[in-house]
């Protein structure tokens, strides 16, 4: 086998090393009605072209069709600087950096990282990354439950991702006696404010808003963190496409207290929805209880600047069942992505990129609305995606499939997708790498469905 | 390693000061902050709940790598907590019977230092091996 | 450092750079179609930079990690084995990257399948009935292997309160027990590094959702009893849960199924040999017996008329753990590994891996005390209590450094007082073995005669012994211009 070293001499000599004549007179730690009665039932194993080969054939019959899908996992166009930066073994071999002195290219890599998405959230500190956008909110609502202790309620607008929901009710399940309550959005597609202001109460937590929500909708944030502020709860913010912060608000600025985002956006393929990584920013009052790696600046022996993983004692390895969370690492390697993709973007780069999504969005909801008769569902603002809806959103978007392009996500296609009649509901993602002849071809084939 | 006379120690490595006003200081030992080494942060009880009987969970205390409990040597309601100590953990490592003091409680018993050690005693119980 | 210079720390990015600068060309969007009030005013703080300083920037940072593929890892509980590099070229494919979580289910064929096939030999490998490749994480799929514990357990009548763990388990274990809601209750380990069933017993009564096991454990040692506390654990209607952190000693030696286990996770990061990236990107599957497979996180991908397709609609479901299906470019990169082994692969990888482990474990007793004698499995774990001139731990492992290898997993488990792990896996021919035993050694020689020496270790690293101290007493965990020094 190509991946091993030792040759029959070399086992040889380790065998007589040991003392022993061969391999299986280790095994026999292995109590014999313990050992597997038979050789493993897999596939010979084969050389790297036939893998290649193989591969190749997976790989080809899927179908990439031009698209319009994004909901949570987005396509962009991205430097090739990306790519061959997350190609260098150093990074992409390294371990967890427990040894700081030879992994200061990993923690300062991360230190970035963290200010971006600090900078990025508009909050004080962030953690160095968590495994994607879901299991973030569902963190930072246990961390909403640990700091207002005894709180017990939960309000999650029904504009937050649902599979962010969902994976945060999983997370949720057997962990004492907390309630999740859905606000429903009003017609313009903002989470109500008059039903959320009723729900208030002094045993509510956390108050979660998607933002943008999952329509694509800038929701009032300002108007959630004003209403937590008064029971005294958090305000927690929830992006899926994360390009928007580049151009809206801040989650701080808006009053936030705990910001969470996927971070696939910002440098990450789409790659079948994984993957991801996992943004979490908050206030600098929650830092104890931020979960996840924390790296910072510190000194050497010598009084030269370096990093370290740090804080340490809030995590498993130390707290045992006490920890904050039972996440282990981050996902280093896609947030190094992340943060190669916002240095290119910069300052300026990264809002042009933004404008440019949300005036191409915007160009194709029009030309929708105008050309097929298919005006977004909601008035409110959005950022580059938008809802339409069709009669029969299940036969109209496998015509458009037919036809070769994918206009969309069907929300009814969606686990804990809201039942608020909108199951034919179709939501429209445009990125900068949507052409004008993807819109040409969606905007035609939109209209002959809808006649069909 | 300092054993002040006018503190009483617990077997926790903990110590109590009583004060003119009837009211008991708590810290931990000089052999406690050695034990622990470089301390990094300290968690003090929220002002909000403050009546905690004795061997309750009182403070943790991180250093790098570890985190220990302190509990409560007495019964009673904290009324003061040390608030410098957040922006210097290390006061704790320097000056364990003075600045690095943890809080100040109202014992509801009317002997909270019953049963407790004089520095003497404290020294040969360390000097045992803690 | 690239060829020996040394440049100094490097700068943040948040340092470089030049107002004007970017790093990417993009058309003019043309007027904001949002009102005014809705946007940040700037973004402040962020660097302007070209491409080729971003490009120099990371790459002089890679040059100042160690890394598995330039560098021997021995660190105990990790298995940093060779990372193929076949496995990038083929989770890179365009069909791959380029697919669409949500496009329709006929489009996606090539990726289903590929998921259906790694499956299956996880089903193999493990001698359980299913697999959910959701999980983005060892941790994760604890986190849902417990949650599928307590489930289990509710449909049972009530969802019980403790969950057994010994005391050498990874500290992942009481952390996901606690996330769902469980006391822990802590198995002693004997002297010999190891469980016994009546240790376990001890604990059992009808409060005992379950025991959560490692095996081999931590000490590297296979847990002979298994069987017997699988058992016992049933008897008193409680779920066992293995932790498969160290499956890499397993292949074609023995499977979970078969030793009583009901639910394991693997981590294809250590066994299947996708890369650690410095952290993550990971993936934990969980493999579960057939009686708990209705509960496994959903979606799950059934197969009709020969398409496969994902099935919501799963009543008994934990639910999901992450967005979408999993870390899906991580799954790809262990399929290609398990592709290429094949079964007789595998099966060698695993008794190469444990002769490698004995041979260093025989080259080093004399130097390094062994805290438990005689064979172990795919890892060794050695004490500090041989080294003289007062070397701790940690010591060697900053001294470690110093001869260019990483330093091996130290104090851990927690039940060995200075504990230094050691996991050559596989991939390490018998020179770099020796090299290594050599190097350890030496420094055991050096504690001896220049103690100092190896107490102001690292010496030749990129940067001296760090604060750690300085770093969580005030810690400064985001870039500011005012505090840069």
């Amino acid at each position: 086998m190509r991946y091993l070293p030792h040759t029959p001499t070399d086992i040889s000599h380790m065998l007589a090393t040991v003392g022993l004549e061969s391999v299986d007179e280790l095994l026999v730690q292995v109590p014999a009605n313990l050992r597997a009665q038979q050789a493993l039932g897999l596939p010979d194993g084969c050389p790297e072209a036939e893998v290649l080969e193989r591969a190749g054939e997976l790989s080809t019959s899927n179908s990439i069709l031009p698209s319009f899908q994004g909901a949570g996992c987005y396509r962009r166009d991205v430097s090739s600087v990306v790519s061959a930066v997350l190609s260098r073994a150093e990074f992409a071999t390294a371990y967890t950096p427990y040894q700081p002195e030879v992994s200061q290219g990993t923690l300062q890599a991360c230190f970035e990282f963290q200010t971006y998405v600090a900078l990025l959230c508009g909050l004080d500190v962030a953690n160095a990354s968590l495994y994607d956008g879901a299991s973030a909110l569902a963190e930072a609502v246990l961390l909403s439950l640990r700091v207002g202790r005894g709180r017990r309620r939960v309000l999650m607008s029904a504009g937050v991702h649902p599979a962010y929901r969902a994976v945060t009710e999983t997370y949720l399940r057997g962990s004492g006696d907390t309630e999740v309550e859905l606000i429903g959005l009003d017609k313009n597609g903002r989470t109500d404010a008059d039903l959320l202001e009723r729900a208030l109460g002094d045993d509510v937590a956390a108050i979660c808003t998607g933002y943008p929500n999952f329509y694509g909708v800038i929701d009032d944030l300002g108007t959630a963190s004003r209403l937590a502020r008064r029971c005294g709860a958090l305000s927690l913010s929830v992006t899926s496409e994360p390009l928007a912060l580049g151009l809206l608000r801040s989650p701080g600025e808006l009053g936030a207290d705990v910001a969470v985002a996927e971070g696939q956006g910002l440098g990450l393929p789409i790659s079948y929805g994984g993957p991801g990584v996992g943004l979490f920013a908050a206030r600098q009052q929650y830092l104890r209880q931020v979960p996840g790696r924390l790296v910072g600046e510190t000194r050497d022996s010598n009084g030269r600047r370096g990093y370290v993983l740090t804080l340490a004692t809030r995590e498993q390895h130390i707290r045992r069942e006490r920890a904050t969370s039972n996440i282990c690492t981050n996902q280093g390697l896609a947030a190094l992505a992340v943060t190669t993709f916002l240095g290119l973007a910069g300052r300026k780069g990264l809002r042009k990129l933004a404008a440019l999504n949300t005036a191409r969005a915007h160009q194709l909801a029009e030309r929708l609305a105008s050309e097929a008769g298919l005006a977004p569902v909601f008035s409110a603002p959005f950022f580059n995606e938008f809802a339409i809806e069709v009669p029969d959103s299940k036969h109209w978007f496998e015509n458009c499939v037919q036809h070769g392009v994918v206009p969309g996500v069907r929300v009814a296609d969606l686990e804990g997708s809201c039942a608020d009649g909108g199951e034919n509901r179709v939501l429209v993602t445009v990125t900068e790498v949507n052409s004008d002849a993807d819109f040409d071809l969606l905007v035609s084939t939109a209209r002959q469905s809808m006649a069909a | 390693m300092e054993f002040p006379d006018d503190v009483y120690y617990t077997t926790e490595h903990e110590w109590l000061r009583l004060e003119d006003d009837g009211l008991v200081v708590v810290g931990i030992t000089d052999y406690a902050q050695e034990q622990l080494g470089d301390i990094v942060f300290i968690q003090l009880p929220d002002l909000s709940d403050v009546v905690l009987s004795k061997d309750e969970q009182l403070a943790e205390i991180e250093s790098v790598k570890t985190v220990s409990e302190v509990y409560s040597p007495i019964s009673g309601k904290v009324v003061k907590v040390n608030n410098d100590l957040a922006d210097g953990p290390e006061v704790l490592n320097e000056d364990p019977y003075g600045y690095g003091w943890l809080v100040h409680m109202e014992p509801s018993d009317d002997d909270p230092t019953a049963g407790l050690m004089s520095a003497d005693e404290y020294r040969d119980l360390v000097s045992e091996g803690g | 450092m690239s060829a020996g210079v040394d440049r100094g720390p490097e700068k943040t990015v948040f340092e470089k750079g030049s107002p004007g600068r970017c790093g990417l060309d993009l058309p003019e969007p043309g007027p904001l179609p949002l009102d005014a009030k809705l946007l940040r005013a700037d973004l402040e703080g962020f660097p302007e930079m070209s491409e080729p300083e971003v490009l120099r920037h990371y790459l002089r940072l890679s040059q100042l990690n160690y890394s598995a593929a330039a560098d021997f890892y021995p660190l105990g509980s990790c298995t940093m084995k060779y990372n193929p590099v076949v496995n990038d070229k083929v989770a890179g494919l365009e069909g791959f990257v380029a697919s669409h979580p949500y496009a329709p289910i006929e489009l996606v064929q090539g990726n289903l399948r590929l998921l259906r096939e790694l499956e299956e030999w996880l089903v193999e490998i493990s001698g359980l009935a299913s697999v959910s490749l959701q999980p983005a994480a060892g941790a994760q799929g604890e986190l849902a292997g417990i949650k599928i514990m307590r489930a289990w357990h509710e449909d049972q009548g009530k969802p019980r309160s403790k969950v057994l763990i010994p005391a050498s388990a990874h500290g992942t274990n009481p952390a996901s027990a606690a996330l769902c809601g469980y006391d822990c209750v802590v198995v002693p380990v004997g002297d010999d590094g190891l469980v016994s069933a009546d240790a376990v017993r001890e604990f059992l009564d009808d409060e005992v959702a379950g025991l959560m096991i490692t095996n081999p454990n931590t000490l590297g040692l296979f847990e002979p009893a298994m069987g017997e506390i699988t058992a016992a654990v049933h008897e008193v209607g409680g779920l066992v849960y293995m932790d498969g952190a160290n499956m890499n000693a397993l292949m074609g030696v023995a499977r979970p199924g078969d030793m009583g286990a009901d639910i394991l996770h693997v981590n294809l990061h250590k066994t299947f040999s996708t890369p650690h990236g410095g952290g993550g990107p990971g993936a934990g599957p969980l493999a579960v017996t057939e009686q708990l497979e209705k509960y496994l996180p959903s979606p799950r991908m059934v197969e009709k008329d020969g398409k496969l397709d994902w099935e919501y609609d799963r009543p008994d479901s934990i639910g999901p753990v992450r967005s979408f299906y999993g870390n899906f470019g991580i799954l790809v990169r262990a399929w290609a590994y398990m592709k290429a082994c094949g079964g007789d692969g595998l099966t060698e990888v695993t008794r190469m891996a444990v002769l490698a482990a004995n041979y260093l474990r025989v080259r080093l007793e004399q130097d390094y005390d062994l805290p438990c004698d005689g064979p172990c499995m795919h890892e060794v774990v050695f004490t500090d209590k041989k080294l003289e001139g007062g070397v701790k731990t940690l010591d060697l492992a900053k001294r470690l450094l110093d001869y260019g290898f990483h330093a091996p997993t130290i104090y851990f488990p927690l039940v060995v007082q200075g504990a230094i792990m050691i996991e050559p896996t596989e991939s390490e021919p018998l020179e770099t073995l020796d090299e290594f035993a050599d190097a350890m050694i030496a420094i055991a020689r050096e504690a001896r005669e220049d103690p100092g020496k190896v107490k102001s270790a690292p010496l030749n690293t990129p940067v001296a012994r760090l604060d750690e101290t300085r770093a969580a007493r005030h810690p400064r965990l985001v870039w500011k211009a005012e505090e840069s020094a």
